[in-house]
């Protein structure tokens, strides 16, 4: 679906990072975790393309003026990275911006009574979010893996934590939680019953791929990649199945085919 | 005032208005049903198609550069075989002609493909690709030698009945040249330009960003070249010119018109924008409405220069 949204409100949450929330069509809670939005941040020819991003939450709020009903709102998180994000971070409440969405393969949350197990990297924690606010709601039991460099990259851990999930935090430097790699503190709590959702930079997904197949753990990643279109057609976002060889191509679409993948389904060499 | 008549006619092939999907861009026409109406542009061209399914290049693939971005995609497809089994079938029942882009590794290549498209119904006409920048194999450069690209021109001639559209490389010194051979070598129409080669460089890892090293530059950033190489060939040549590089509107599609095109296709817009190519032409259409000109064929080459 492409439509128009209005910028409800863009927070910086720490140093570079903001949290946006947008109005959203109705049809958008039909959405699933882990499916994502393409953004047009200007009507101009540069920045050209859209920048693709998670869905952070979508929900309904009631607006605080008059005769208004319930409305549907999106939001993303984001980190400042180049042209395109530094004007995102620039627009303020009652800007408008052009979306699709949802686009895209989310997280296939799996049979009740598991352990469900998040694990997100820096700006990966985005989809997540809504993930949990979506297991929390059917009773399932959440533990989010969160890490980073430092404390800034540690996003929103007291949502997770309204929410009533467990939270484990890593940084690099130690900052925040304990000191070291989220995949070294996942491997300490990794058990059978679990199924993991994961997302963050790839060679942490590759990690966490490698551990869950290890312990013999269910593991969906949601990967990133520069793409252009979001719906199939430019091909720039592709990585290579499992299966992949040069003879029998087998490229998935990370736009069309994921961004959430079975972490067997990609070839991780 | 009446509805300006916005059809056009390039090589047999009827479209209800100028607008043309490009290769590439475009996917298998399916991935865009879900945001505009494929029954209300011109013509759509596929991804370009070869006799093997081909693989592409290695990631990044894609880059964006100021106005306009830098592919090397490297023909990724799934090949003639699945194509006219698995994609065809669809686009055989929308109502706009389908216009195929095919490519060959050798010059016996495209002769194949051509041959085994030659009796599909639902496939209007074929886009010869001379041109595409990314692929190198056997070393042989179709796109910039005017007697290589003869070869390709008549052997697909030979090989098929259908309309045949020979797309040209801005990547040589005269343009004209190059589309005086293709139209002596019995091609019906041609379509220009394909990408620009370009590099961009990442400063602080001191590495190209494309895997491939180079791509090819699209979006408005080559509009202008786009526009200079249409007027320069349809000043020269007599075929009809499907004009390609940059659209993003109707008013830069009618640009292209003015130069001498007949039709124009709409290419890198319908990533940012997938609905586009019909927006265009509404907006094409608009303007001739406004201008109370009452046919589009009255401003082909109608620039006054």
């Amino acid at each position: 679906m492409q439509f128009k949204s209005m910028v409800l409100s863009n927070v910086e949450l720490s140093p570079g990072y903001f949290r946006m929330r947008m109005t959203a069509p109705q049809e958008l809670l039909a959405s699933s975790p882990g499916q994502f939005l393409m953004l047009r941040v200007v009507d101009a020819i540069d920045p050209l393309l859209r920048r693709p991003f998670g869905l952070f939450d979508v929900g309904l709020f009631t607006p605080e003026y008059a005769g208004c009903g319930a409305q549907c709102y999106a939001e993303i998180l984001y980190k400042v990275v180049g042209k395109g994000t530094k004007l995102l971070s620039s627009l303020h409440h009652g800007d408008l911006v052009d979306l699709l969405s949802p686009l895209g393969r989310g997280f296939e949350i799996g049979p009740s009574g598991e352990e469900k197990i998040l694990v997100g990297g820096g700006i990966g924690l985005a989809p997540l979010y809504y993930l949990a606010k979506e297991l929390v709601k059917k009773g399932e039991k959440v533990r989010l893996f969160a890490g980073g460099r430092n404390r800034d990259d540690i996003l929103c851990i007291t949502e997770f934590e309204r929410l009533g999930v467990e939270t484990y935090v890593s940084t690099d430097d130690g900052t925040l939680g304990d000191q070291g790699l989220v995949t070294e503190v996942l491997e300490r709590h990794l058990g059978s019953g679990m199924r993991i959702f994961s997302c963050g930079p790839t060679p942490m997904l590759k990690a966490v791929a490698l551990l869950a197949q290890k312990h013999g753990v269910p593991c969906q990643v949601s990967m990133e990649a520069y793409m252009a279109c979001g719906v199939g057609a430019c091909l720039g976002c592709v990585m290579k199945g499992a299966n992949h060889t040069d003879e029998n191509p087998d490229y998935r679409c990370v736009c069309k085919d994921g961004p959430v993948f079975d972490s067997f389904e990609l070839q991780w060499s | 005032m009446q509805k300006p008549d916005m059809s056009v006619e390039i090589a047999g092939i009827k479209m209800r208005n100028p607008v043309m999907t490009a290769s590439g861009t475009f996917g298998y026409g399916s991935e865009f049903a879900d945001y505009m109406n494929l029954e209300s542009i011109g013509a759509m061209i596929t991804k370009g198609l070869s006799l093997k399914p081909k693989a592409g290049n290695p990631t990044p693939r894609i880059v964006e550069t100021p106005g306009g971005m830098l592919n090397a995609i490297g023909l990724q497809n799934v090949g003639i075989d699945a194509f006219i089994s698995k994609k065809l079938p669809y686009l055989q029942n929308v109502d706009t002609p389908v216009i195929v882009n095919l490519y060959g590794n050798t010059l016996e290549e495209y002769g194949e493909v051509a041959s085994r498209l030659d009796g599909q119904q639902g496939v209007a006409g074929l886009e010869v690709n001379i041109s595409c920048p990314n692929v190198k194999q056997g070393g042989i450069v179709f796109g910039t030698d005017p007697q290589a690209a003869q070869e390709v021109v008549r052997l697909v001639r030979k090989n098929t009945s259908k309309p045949v559209i020979v797309k040209l490389s801005p990547n040589v010194t005269d343009v004209v040249l190059m589309a005086k051979a293709c139209a002596d070598a019995g091609a019906d129409a041609l379509s220009l330009i394909n990408t620009l080669t370009g590099i961009a460089i990442d400063l602080d890892r001191r590495r190209p960003v494309l895997a491939n090293i180079t791509g090819g530059l699209s979006g408005p950033a080559i509009k202008p070249v786009a526009l200079r190489m249409v007027w320069q060939v349809a000043k020269n040549v007599k075929l009809p010119i499907i004009g390609i590089g940059g659209i993003m509107n109707g008013r830069d599609a009618l640009e292209f018109i003015l130069a001498g095109a007949t039709a124009i296709q709409v290419g890198t817009a319908s990533f940012l924008d997938p609905s586009a190519a019909q927006r265009i032409a509404a907006e094409m259409e608009a303007y001739l409405a406004e201008k109370q000109i009452p046919s589009i064929a009255s401003l082909i080459g109608a620039l006054e220069a």
